[in-house]
């Protein structure tokens, strides 16, 4: 189980939870898990989040999620 | 990774010409304006003089009929159908059923001349049906005002908010009530910028050519030829790779030429006149019109101090509008507010807002600089209340690594505290000032993005390398991307050729912006010369009959590694790669990723000013800026980015703002009075490179660019503050305002 | 409407154009004469990325007609250089790193010759005050200041 921490606004969508935990092993895995748990997500997921696992932007979907790892969602990053 | 483990460089940390510069200095290098093609047509647009109309006509028969007028298009020459950011970069493009700003396209036309097109864009008859517009985000939020587009806002928007709400997002945590309990003084303010122009002084210009058979050509300024390529192919419902994108030197960014405004005209005027290339070059009154701006901001911002200084909670809630589509930068700047420090309570709250204004672009560090105008101003204040000093309630307050970020993930390695020690140990700090002088310091963030990275590199007959790059040298890419490929070769920086390539020539590439083409590009570059080699001590080692993994590469040769490798002297990249054809081909390196490992960057200005009390006219006196470079691979150019982000950061404080009549219309649309930061204006600006490596680069590079944008505006908020006693709370802090607010408190 | 012929000296070499009584000089210098040194930022004067100089003045080229020029003399970025040998200013600004995107720095080298031409010794003020016409968005000045300083500094002992 992995532990996916939400920006608040999303307990909307959530029934309240500001963390839902998914059975997930991979970063895609996650926002799967996510969307068929709460499938009020699936159109923010879709317009694209960022996922940030331990502190580092995951680069793609195939990536890792480490056992206990520390996971963020956050709305996607650019720059100028 | 300690900063000693650097020592060894040879190249990584000097400062030799850029290999770009003898073309810059003699007029040669080619930018977007800069080139022709036999049988090219010149464009020009006619644009929306309403800031919201419905366009109940448009009459083109008149210039159609006008010699050397090869072709006229309007919106329902486009394809139909685009959903989400397509449909928003098409309609903003050109005008579907209503124009939304001033300025928005709602007409083309390709002539033999330019003088010619001009000509007949005013031969276009257009019957506007003028509709109520808003332009300030407050007035846009309010639930009465003018609904400039009905169904644009997102999932993230409850039922029942104000019609222009198009996004809303929440995030925190802890309980900020609880810390505001807990704070000797609780301060609430609000505060206000307004938009401001990215300012490049080279204005958007292109030349397409688009055929019958869907193939096309564009050469471009931007600073992403493959987003350029997406999104006109999006526009126009185009195969992608059909077209072909050239960047050509690049007057100026900053985040404004990431994405498309007029680009995708030049290729559907050129396919109506048979395939024809079209140039468009914009004016400066377009530019200022329909490209760029940032966002306008009205924030407020709610922080409990303890008399220690000690930040107990914080709230903000940032009210954004980005012009007539989504898109503003609330989310980045909620993000930025608070970053430089750990708080155990923090709560923001963020409404992107529809006005009638131009589709809002990045601009340096997007949102940032307005977060911080907010809350390094407040804390400012709170310092001055409680008399603690500045740079310690800073200090105090500072994130190290592994902290929380306040907007949620945990820090990797940052350097803001080394930033803010060296910023108290700067000289600058402690100069005397006189009567009506102030000085005022703060802090800012930027992330270091990473983004999809392609890059190629190649050893040369003569063992010298090729890079191809794509992303846009704006600011000296090439001599810092040629410096880390000569280190890792073990050859000289001039043996390096380091091009920034058409989309043709490499995987796709996201362009020069969230300051990552030193980090992305010069990492991939890096890991590409790694490639080559490896290769190459292959190839040596068969020349050799030993293991390749017996052979190391040391000072760009082959050699084996050790006595019982073998004795053989070492084989130099040159005889290497004069051998090649020989003995297995080509020699080359690549890499696609999307790089993992960036390294944000923190920094701390400390601004001198003197107040007119007279005139309420600020002068800058001498101006710090201290920033974490993880390592300046060149530091002349790390500088610049340092000095350049000040000067925009002073403009966006002092002078510059986007002015509009009640008529909605844009008043300031020429550089005279769109006023930016001039020579005369500005005294040096001194900088201090920090060094923290950033561990997740080769050469613990961070990104640099966006940063110093961020802390001039609280900055000089806070110098004004000393100087006058008077608190400023909107932008621009022009010489009227900076009078009024002098005059209000008596002074 | 008819054109008109032009006959002009750019940076030394005899020149003819048509011209269109409404095109600017620094339309003619790019368009039709193929120098696109010169670089339009505004048209209206205000951030000199155009600047040449006309009969030794320096001007904005997008203030001044391409009719204007007939019989003058031109002097544009493209005739900075002798041959091969870099005016002492091109190469300062190389060294100085005083260029980032270098579109200003065309214009910014023209203006900066005439003053160090016009006064062999300016102050700090005095640089700053003779490029305030020269908008640079990318540099801070800070850079550019330096290399004119020192370029003029390069210049005075050569004069010496």
């Amino acid at each position: 189980m992995v532990a996916i921490n939400l920006w608040s606004s999303l307990t909307r969508f959530t029934d309240g939870a500001r963390v839902v935990e998914v059975e997930a092993e991979t970063v895609g895995g996650a926002l799967d898990g996510l969307v068929a748990a709460h499938p009020g997500l699936a159109p923010i997921i879709e317009a694209g989040v960022s996922v940030v696992v331990d502190g580092e932007i995951a680069p793609n979907r195939h990536a890792q999620l480490p056992e206990g790892a520390e996971v963020v969602l956050m709305q996607r990053l650019k720059g100028g | 990774m300690a900063k000693d483990e650097f020592k060894e460089f040879k190249l990584v940390g000097t400062r030799p010409d850029r290999p770009d510069g003898l073309d810059k200095v003699t007029g040669r290098a080619r930018y977007g304006a800069d080139i022709s093609a036999p049988g090219m047509l010149w464009a020009a647009v006619l644009r929306s003089p309403h800031a919201h109309a419905r366009i109940v006509k448009i009459d083109t028969s008149k210039a159609e009929a006008l010699t050397g007028v090869k072709a006229v298009i309007t919106r329902a020459d486009f394809p139909t159908g685009l959903t989400g950011e397509d449909w928003n970069l098409q309609e903003n493009t050109m005008a579907g059923e209503r124009a939304l700003y001033d300025g928005h396209a709602v007409a083309a036309v390709a002539a033999t001349s330019k003088l010619r097109a001009e000509e007949a864009v005013r031969l276009i008859e257009v019957e506007y049906e003028v509709l109520p517009h808003v332009i300030d985000v407050d007035d846009a939020i309010k639930p009465d005002a003018p609904v400039i587009r009905e169904g644009a806002a997102d999932a993230t928007v409850p039922e029942g908010m104000p019609p222009n709400v198009v996004r809303y997002m929440e995030f925190g945590r802890g309980d900020v009530e609880a810390g505001f309990a807990e704070a000797d003084l609780v301060m609430e303010k609000t505060y206000k910028t307004e938009a401001t122009h990215q300012g490049y002084i080279e204005p958007h210009a292109c030349m397409g050519q688009l055929g019958a058979d869907g193939k096309g050509e564009m050469w471009v300024c931007t600073q992403g030829q493959w987003f350029i390529r997406k999104m006109c192919t999006a526009v126009l419902g185009l195969e992608t790779a059909q077209l072909r994108v050239t960047p050509s030197e690049i007057g100026g960014g900053f985040g404004g030429k990431t994405t498309i405004f007029m680009e995708p005209l030049s290729l559907a005027l050129s396919k109506k006149a048979g395939g024809k290339p079209v140039k468009l070059v914009m004016s400066r009154s377009d530019v200022l019109r329909a490209t760029g701006p940032t966002a306008s901001a009205s924030m407020d911002v709610k922080i409990g101090m303890k008399k220690d200084g000690t930040i107990t909670g914080a709230r903000a809630e940032f009210r954004m509008q980005g012009g007539a589509f989504p898109g503003s930068p609330v989310d980045m700047a909620l993000y930025c507010a608070f970053a430089p420090y750990k708080l155990t309570n923090v709560e923001h709250v963020g409404y992107d807002v529809l006005a009638n204004r131009p589709k809002c672009a990045a601009y340096r560090a997007p949102g940032s600089p307005m977060g911080a105008f907010a809350v390094e101003s407040l804390l400012d204040e709170m310092c001055r209340e409680l008399d603690v000093d500045p740079l310690d309630m800073r200090l105090k307050n500072a994130v190290r690594e592994g902290d929380t970020a306040s907007y949620g993930p945990k820090y990797g390695s940052i350097g803001l505290v080394e930033t803010l020690e060296a910023t108290k140990a700067h000289p600058n700090l402690s100069i005397p000032l006189g009567p009506n002088q102030g000085r005022g310091i703060a802090a800012g963030y930027w992330f270091n993005h990473n983004g999809e990275t392609s890059v190629s590199m190649a050893i040369s007959e003569d063992g010298t390398a090729q890079v191809s790059v794509g992303t846009p040298d704006i600011g000296g890419s090439r001599a810092s991307i040629a410096l880390m490929t000569a280190e890792t070769l073990g050859i000289p920086y001039e043996d390096v050729r380091v091009n920034v390539v058409e989309t043709g020539a490499l995987g796709v590439n996201e362009p020069t912006h969230g300051s990552r083409a030193t980090f992305a590009s010069g990492k991939a570059a890096v890991i590409a010369a790694g490639h080559a080699i490896t290769e190459m001590c292959k190839r040596a080692a068969n020349e050799w009959g030993i293991d390749p993994e017996a052979v190391e590469w040391v000072d760009g040769a082959a050699q084996p590694a050790g006595d019982n490798a073998g004795k053989f002297p070492p084989m130099s990249i040159a005889e290497i790669a004069g051998k090649m054809g020989s003995t297995g081909g080509p020699i080359s390196g690549h890499h696609e990723s999307v790089p993992e490992g960036v390294g944000a960057s923190f920094g701390c200005h400390v601004v001198d000013v003197e107040v007119d009390p007279e005139t309420g006219r600020t002068t800058i006196l001498r101006y710090l800026v201290v920033q974490d470079a993880g390592r300046a691979i060149h530091p002349a150019y790390v500088e610049g980015q340092y000095q350049g982000g000040a000067a925009q950061g002073i403009g966006w404080a002092l002078n510059e703002a986007y002015i509009y009549g009640d008529d909605g219309r844009l008043q300031n649309t020429v550089f005279l009075d769109y006023r930016v930061p001039v020579a005369s204006d500005l005294p040096m600006i001194d900088t201090v490179i920090v060094e923290v490596p950033n561990p997740g680069h080769p050469y613990g590079v961070r990104g640099v660019g966006e940063t110093g944008i961020t802390p001039p505006l609280p900055a000089i908020a806070n110098a004004i503050q000393e100087a006058t006693g008077a608190r400023l709370c909107e932008l621009p802090m022009s010489p009227p305002k900076v009078l009024a607010a002098i005059k209000a408190k008596g002074g | 409407m008819s054109k008109v012929h032009v006959t002009t000296s750019v940076n030394g070499d005899e020149v003819e154009f048509l011209a269109d009584p409404r095109e600017t000089l620094l339309d003619c210098l790019r368009d039709h004469i193929g120098l696109t040194g010169s670089k339009e930022g505004c048209g209206t004067g205000d951030c000199g990325a155009c600047s040449v100089t006309l009969d030794g003045t320096l001007v904005c080229s997008c203030l001044v007609l391409g009719v204007e020029a007939d019989g003058k003399r031109v002097e544009t970025i493209e005739g900075m250089a002798d041959g091969a040998e870099l005016h002492p200013l091109q190469r300062k600004f190389i060294e100085h790193a005083a260029l980032q995107c270098g579109f200003c720095t065309p214009g910014i080298l023209v203006a900066a010759k005439k003053l160090l031409e016009t006064n062999p010794n300016p102050t700090e003020e005095e640089v700053r005050y003779w490029l305030a016409g020269n908008l640079c968005r990318c540099t801070g000045y800070d850079k550019i200041i330096r290399a004119v300083m020192d370029a003029a500094a390069e210049l005075r002992q050569e004069a010496a």
